[in-house]
């Protein structure tokens, strides 16, 4: 036995398959019905409800509450376009109707899609990267983008015409006479957020100024008095959220409420407001509801919840009122990776129902005759 | 938008109906050395499997090991690939080769399973994750997985201090008689564009010393067509920005004292480049995140020869671990998101153990560790963390009757340069653990154990930036395991050895730190809300059979798991938790023949739900794999 060199040769060829199951056809997840108390025939057919679905999941979906008979739908779109891959997609942001058509911004999906307002079916889709929030104005569509500008869309051919440039990470807008007020928000630049609205003249599609209002500013509406409202984040540290007014007419601020503000709606003389404030000398979140009267601009005292039925709810966080009846309607996201609810309240305050949604009910419009 | 994700929201690729991957191999493995060693190596392998089928019948604690030439028939190319063969694991993989790959036993999260490199713990301070796709299979001999712990005395505290463990061990260079160095190369080639070359060099340095080095590439572009289907539309794409470019070096030094005590020391540096593909979403289809990198570390180790009255065992330690993570997507005033985070960790353990008499044992290991996070966030708290371990463990053994038990004791405290700390720890947690062979003239065993333990809040779960929660507790876990072992051989027949290992479990884990949201979805922080109680079965059946010159091993898993979300007041109470399926399977078939080898494997994976809610829309499809691998292998000798 002596000394030598060997050689040893391994040579391994392998294949690898892997199956999804077999055991069941791929189908379409089907649209599920509730039955719920009707409204009765109304100016309004009923309510759609925008579910965002948490970040990086895909689940956005649409559900549909019918004022006449009183069936809540769940899945709506999918049910409607099976056709369209991956479906509605991620982070439902943003719902509006305009003329027949129902507008969703899918803001994971940096896109937004417009639909058939009566039978949710598809009939278009523009991409914007990013997109957050829509508006319309003479058969155009605004819709922001967090790349710094407000896409311009014309309804009719569904291209863009035009980019706007705004502030940094816009999120809400609305108009108001021939002026488009848009909140800038920063949001990516924690140490030098923006601070203000930028103003939009609709007849050149040009920024020509902007208002300082406070850091961080997210949802942004006006009132039937030419009063924009307006809410800002705050820094999550020692600058609390809190709602502003801007008078379009002069453009300037003209209250602070110094009320913690997430999201809130208008109707007729009043302001809806939901805050659910995160803090961190008690590590949880403090929510509260508060009411205004923007006539006045004054708070009203008690908020709008008035049987004790909030202890039920968990993280209000989408909120629309009824124009014809009043009626209240709060979305509980609850921990945002599973099912969300809705809640009807009639105008005293006293529930009247409330139903399972999607995950993260968030976006609320009413599909009005 | 901002990149935490909360643990549950794993990564869906539900929709792939069929895929097909493939890998080559190439090994030429040179050595000098006497040319009847082939024998030698056949005597070697049986003592090693003789020898690891009684650990496994006698261990208290679950035990499920892969080693040698099963992991080769596995056509696997990381850790990760071979973990998924174990029951009771689920691997949460965020997909293709470059995807985070980390392990979940039992259901209790993956910071609740400690692994272990050559007997040292890696640790991560930062997230408490360890990625099982960082680590080849090219330099490992053996991986074994404990429920509970490894029922050793004479370990570090840390062995002591986890839910479960996974030891990781490398191959150490042998030679035979006359010899003194060998050299290997191998070529990986597959899918994914895949190019793996690694090298190995072991130099024979005097009769006590010897060195060991190990170098591998890896680069792969990691396209691969995936299919959506609802049975309507029906799309293909290309998963693109999956790429990953991948250099790893190993060298060891092993040592051999006069007293026969064993030393060694050992270097590592992982360096990585790879694409960060996003949630597969709707009308997203290219993504542009990427991340970097850089895992060093050396480590030594002394154990005294193991025939004293009185035995020691030294660790330690130094690492370096840097990410960097760029999102060209999210631009702030500053640029693009350009993440930097790097962690240090000094380690030094030592265990010592003493034999009273014959059939009693007792043993006191300490640790202590120290570790730091830098980060380039804004308000970052740079936390850096002492921890100090303590373990009391004694065993009583007989033949057919062994107990052991210990007691561990936690000390941490946490040091931050801005925001608030978290208040120092101590915790003191037992373990108990027994063995029975019921009958002097059979195999069976009967087993039991109990464990409570729990694992620190990360650096990550306290200090991140907006989402930690530095007033978090540790979170707990409580194990039950009930179950037993038979092995039977069966001397010249056909079915040459059989053996069973059948376990039913209970566990809860209290305190559960999960994400939860505070202002709106892109606003998380981190809270002791959850409990989950899990109850499961784990089987195990393995087979050999001999004939003549054909070589069959047959090995079956089944695990049984329900692991409810039982949070106290949650509307979900009572479903199954995330991407845990209730059942899953494996079974792997190797067979040799002269120089050529044929294996099988196959997994199976149940149904499950992607989130909380089991609702249709969260549901999950089961899936199951099937890998086949020919190996061929020769000697060449000139």
């Amino acid at each position: 036995m002596k000394n030598s060199t060997t050689v040893k040769m391994l040579m391994l060829f392998g294949l690898s398959t892997v199956l999804w199951s077999c055991r069941k056809d791929k189908s379409v997840t089907p649209e599920e019905q509730v039955q719920l108390p009707g409204q009765g025939v109304t100016a309004v057919n009923g309510l759609y409800i925008l579910n965002e679905g948490n970040f990086g999941s895909n689940k956005a979906s649409l559900d549909y509450y019918d004022y006449a008979t009183g069936v809540y739908r769940r899945n709506l779109y999918g049910a409607a376009n099976p056709s369209v891959t991956l479906g509605l997609g991620d982070v439902g942001n943003d719902i509006k109707i305009y003329g027949s058509k129902l507008y969703v911004v899918v803001n994971g999906s940096n896109k937004l899609e417009i639909l058939d307002v009566k039978s949710t079916k598809k009939l278009a889709q523009v991409d914007i990267p990013n997109c957050r929030y829509v508006a319309f104005y003479k058969n155009k569509a605004y819709v922001t983008s967090y790349d710094g500008y407000v896409g311009v869309i014309d309804t009719a051919s569904f291209k863009i015409d035009t980019k706007i440039t705004v502030g940094r990470q816009p999120e809400d807008l609305a108009v108001v006479g021939d002026k488009l007020y848009v909140a800038n928000s920063g949001g990516y630049s924690s140490s030098d957020y923006e601070r203000t609205i930028s103003v939009i003249n609709l007849t050149t599609n040009l920024e020509s100024k902007r208002i300082d209002v406070a850091i961080n500013l997210n949802r942004l509406k006006a009132d039937q008095y030419g009063d924009l409202y307006v809410t800002s984040r705050g820094d999550y540290y020692n600058i609390k959220s809190n709602l502003y007014v801007v008078d379009t007419k002069t453009d300037a601020v003209k209250k602070k409420f110094d009320i913690e503000a997430s999201t809130f709606t208008l109707d007729k003389d009043f302001a809806y407001i939901i805050s659910t404030a995160w803090s961190n000398v008690t590590m949880s979140t403090v929510v509260s509801y508060s009411k205004i009267n923007v006539k006045d601009e004054i708070v009203v005292a008690g908020g709008f919840i008035k049987d004790g039925s909030e202890k039920d709810i968990v993280m209000p966080y989408g909120i629309a009122v009824d124009p014809i009846s009043s009626d209240i309607y709060l979305t509980d996201a609850k921990d945002y990776v599973s099912p969300g609810a809705l809640y009807c309240f009639d105008k005293t305050g006293k529930k009247k129902f409330s139903v399972v949604t999607g995950d993260v009910p968030a976006h609320l419009v009413f599909y009005t005759k | 938008m901002f990149r935490f994700l909360p643990a549950s929201n794993g990564v869906k690729y539900c929709s792939i109906s069929l895929f097909i991957f493939w890998t080559g191999m190439l090994m030429p493995e040179l050595s000098v050395a006497q040319t009847d060693s082939l024998k030698a190596n056949v005597l070697k392998e049986v003592e090693i499997k003789q020898k690891r089928r009684s650990t496994q019948n006698l261990s208290p604690t679950p035990l499920q090991i892969l080693n040698g030439k099963e992991l080769k028939n596995l056509n696997a190319l990381s850790v990760a690939d071979a973990i998924r063969y174990f029951s009771g694991v689920q691997m949460k993989d965020y997909g293709g080769i470059g995807g985070l790959k980390t392990i979940n036993v039992r259901s209790m999260g993956t910071n609740h399973t400690a692994v272990f490199y050559d007997g040292v713990q890696l640790g991560n301070a930062q997230n408490g994750q360890v990625d099982l796709g960082k680590y080849s299979l090219d330099n490992i001999e053996e991986i074994s997985l404990y429920s509970g712990q490894k029922s050793d005395l004479l370990m570090p505290a840390k062995a002591f201090a986890s839910a479960s463990s996974l030891y990781l061990k490398t191959i150490v260079p042998t030679f035979e008689a006359d010899q003194n160095r060998n050299f290997r190369v191998a070529l990986k080639t597959g899918s994914f564009g895949l190019i793996d070359p690694s090298v190995t060099y072991n130099q024979q340095l005097g009769s006590r010393l010897a060195l060991s080095l190990n170098a591998e590439l890896i680069n792969a572009n990691g396209k691969y067509n995936y299919r959506y289907t609802n049975g309507v539309y029906d799309t293909t794409v290309v998963r693109r920005n999956a790429d990953i470019f991948a250099k790893r070096i190993e060298g060891g030094l092993y040592g051999t004292t006069s007293d026969s005590s064993k030393w060694q020391i050992k270097l590592y540096n992982y360096n990585s480049e790879r694409g960060v593909p996003g949630a597969i979403v709707a009308n997203k289809f290219d993504f542009t995140q990427r991340q970097w990198d850089d895992n060093f570390f050396v480590q030594s180790s002394f154990e005294t020869q193991t025939n004293r009255k009185l035995q020691f065992l030294v660790n330690a330690k130094y690492a370096y671990d840097f990410t960097r993570y760029l999102d060209p997507d999210r631009v702030s005033i500053f640029g693009a998101l350009d993440n930097r985070y790097s962690q240090q960790e000094f380690y030094l353990s030592l265990a010592s153990l003493y034999h009273f008499t014959q059939f009693w044992d007792l043993s006191l290991s300490t640790d202590y560790t120290y570790q730091q996070l830098d980060a380039n966030l804004e308000n970052f708290a740079y936390p850096e963390r002492q921890t100090g371990l303590i373990a009391l463990a004694t065993k009583f053994s007989w033949p057919r009757f062994n107990i052991q038990g210990n007691v561990l004791a936690t000390l941490v405290n946490d040091q931050v340069k801005s925001n608030i700390p978290a208040g120092d720890k101590t915790e003191y947690t037992p373990t108990v653990m027994a063995s029975w062979q019921p009958f002097a003239k059979n195999n069976l065993r009967l087993r039991a154990f109990y464990k409570s333990i729990f694992r620190m809040p990360t650096f990550n779960d306290l200090y991140y930036t907006f989402i930690g929660n530095s007033k978090l507790n540790p979170e707990y876990t409580s194990q039950y395991d009930l179950g037993f072992t038979y092995s039977k051989s069966f001397e010249g027949n056909k079915l040459n050895h059989i053996s069973l290992q059948t376990d039913v479990y209970y566990s809860d884990v209290r305190d559960k730190i999960v994400a939860i949201p505070t202002l709106t979805l892109f606003r998380w922080t981190m809270l002791n809300l959850g409990k989950v109680e899990v109850k499961g079965l784990e089987t195990s059946l393995q087979s050999h059979w001999n004939f003549d010159q054909l070589n069959i091993v047959a090995k079956a898993n089944y695990t049984y798991e329900r692991a409810l979300d039982v949070t106290p007041a949650s509307e979900l109470f009572g479903q199954q938790i995330p991407y845990i399926p209730v059942n899953s399977a494996s079974f792997t078939l190797a067979s040799d023949y002269q120089n050529f080898g044929l294996s099988y494997s196959y997994i199976y994976t149940g149904e499950r739900y992607s989130q909380k809610a089991n609702i249709p829309v969260n549901y999950v499809e089961p899936w199951y794999t099937h890998d086949l691998a020919i190996r061929y292998s020769f000697n060449a000798s000139k």
